[in-house]
């Protein structure tokens, strides 16, 4: 491994001017998701409440999204007396921008050759791949922090010291829990992670590191049951208080991104990126499209969960964390290290 | 046989047990496991909205809505005769009735007098049906229409000739026994 690299890639680097086409090419390709994951949400919550969810705008309210994003970006800026200004408009830009970050790091595919250029269909390669996911989500973290405490007011307060505490509880679970799949793997890079889950998907030996992955996701993405920070019902939307308009436009899309990239890492972790079980090999071209059905999927399971599961109380948010997930976590990495040694 | 104090004793569960432990972890996961299956049951039992503009619940034939008034059908008469009794019986004092005398040359209602101005101020109305119980011709019933919104409040003063037009059928009526 070449270390003088920057950002320590690894595997195959493109021409310069392939790194900036895929660049935006993925971007967009996640700003496309948002309003298909934001629609299929309140459609299947819909469904679990009996109820058909938005269907007025568009074809079966397809267009809904778009009508939200015109109300939410038509709106009037405004910010509390109390507000530390400038941090009060940083703090959703560094939302957003730490949500397309990790976006990054989601694999579509391997190496592949298009018109000549052989081109890796992964925002990008890194040899610490889920240290590089873990700091962008910590930094996430740091803009709802930010957001709350900048906005100078009690609920926003109180939600984002919520927000500090659950990221420490949660993020040394979901790190425990990689433990297992990069002992496993032998290598850090996702690429090589998908690769190394040929037969065999991760889900199966490392079936509680993805458990644990997964719930530790759900809080870290913010999302129920572990929506604490936001808690409409105690804290009136608690770091979002105070934000409207295109603020909280960024909020809300980094909100969505997050769960985003959460199912694109897990996909690629743990359900075998672009890989299929049974022998079946697809085509190239259709890697992307199954790395994206199963982060659609995945991305279902959380909607499942949040029609499912009510809000978890604080003390059983942190019981939860350091009592059930992180020893089992560190339980599985354990194991997994006897093993692995042991072979 | 004697009186066994032992077997009054009842026991009382206050929630679940103690959680912990490995039986807590199980218990956690069983029970998260019925959840989505539970509301994995509410998917499969389909959909309970009624699109409403474009679909309606019948409304029954006691269904008290916007109010009409009648004519005598083979004189074409009106029904009321100004009375008042129906102002008089109002709880919120929503209609204003003012009564004239018919004339030979001028007989609208079937009674000695009529209502000259008939107005039902629907903006204030409780739909409470007590104008339709006092007055003694039946001359005012309580309708099945019940889509009433309009732009201002003036126009929710409903005059004697809308009360008395054919309403527009836009209310569907449960059919008898439905």
């Amino acid at each position: 491994m070449n270390l003088n690299v920057p950002f320590a890639l690894v595997g195959y680097i493109e021409p310069w001017w392939m790194v900036i086409i895929k660049s935006v090419v993925f971007a967009l390709i996640g700003l496309q998701l948002v309003p298909v994951v934001l629609m299929m949400e309140r459609k299947i919550l819909g469904r679990f409440q009996n109820r058909y969810g938005p269907n007025r705008v568009g074809l079966y309210g397809a267009m809904t999204p778009i009508a939200d994003i015109i109300k939410l970006l038509s709106k009037e800026p405004f910010r509390p007396k109390t507000a530390i200004g400038w941090l009060f408009e940083l703090a959703p830009i560094l939302s957003i921008t730490a949500a397309f970050g990790a976006l990054a790091l989601v694999p579509y595919g391997p190496v592949v050759d298009i018109f000549g250029t052989a081109t890796g269909l992964y925002g990008i390669d890194v040899s610490i791949g889920p240290l590089y996911v873990f700091a962008f989500g910590a930094i996430s973290f740091y803009s709802v922090m930010l957001g709350g405490w900048a906005s100078g007011s009690k609920y926003s307060f109180l939600g984002s010291m919520r927000a500090a505490a659950q990221l420490i509880s949660y993020e040394v679970p979901q790190g425990m829990a990689l433990i297992g799949v990069i002992i496993t793997a032998q290598t850090m890079s996702l690429t090589g992670i998908v690769e190394a889950q040929r037969g065999m998907w991760y889900i199966v030996p490392q079936f509680f590191g993805f458990i644990v992955f997964m719930v530790a996701s759900f809080a870290e993405t913010n999302r129920p049951p572990f929506d604490l920070m936001e808690a409409d019902a105690e804290l009136t939307g608690g770091y979002n208080t105070e934000f409207g308009g295109s603020k909280f436009t960024l909020y809300f899309f980094a909100e969505y991104l997050n769960m985003i990239v959460v199912s694109g890492i897990a996909t690629a972790l743990f359900l075998g990126g672009w890989l299929l079980p049974f022998g079946i090999h697809p085509p190239n071209w259709l890697d992307p499209f199954i790395v994206i059905g199963k982060m659609l999927a995945f991305v279902t399971f959380f909607i499942w969960i949040r029609a499912t599961l009510p809000r978890l109380r604080y003390d059983q948010l942190m019981s939860l964390g350091w009592k059930v997930l992180l020893p089992l976590a560190t339980l599985n990495a354990l194991i997994t290290a006897i093993i692995v040694v042991a072979n | 046989m004697a009186w066994d104090p032992e077997k009054d004793v009842i026991e009382v569960i206050r929630g679940p047990k103690e959680a912990g432990g490995a039986g807590g972890l199980y218990r956690a996961f069983g029970e998260t496991l019925r959840g989505l299956k539970t509301t994995f049951g509410q998917l499969r039992m389909g959909v309970d909205t009624i699109q409403y503009p474009e679909e309606k619940i019948p409304v029954y034939p006691r269904f008290r809505g916007r109010h009409q008034l009648h004519r005598f059908e083979d004189s074409g008469l009106e029904k009321c005769v100004g009375c008042s009794l129906c102002a008089a019986a109002c709880p919120s004092d929503c209609i204003r009735v003012v009564a004239a005398e018919n004339t030979p040359e001028h007989r609208v209602s079937a009674g000695e007098r009529y209502a000259a101005v008939y107005e039902i101020n629907l903006s204030r109305c409780i739909f409470c049906g007590y104008c339709e119980v006092a007055c003694p011709f039946d001359a005012i019933t309580m309708g099945h229409d019940f889509e009433l919104s309009d732009a201002n409040r003036s126009d929710l003063i409903f005059t004697k000739e809308m009360l008395l037009a054919e309403p527009i059928e836009r209310t569907p009526l449960r059919a008898e026994g439905e």
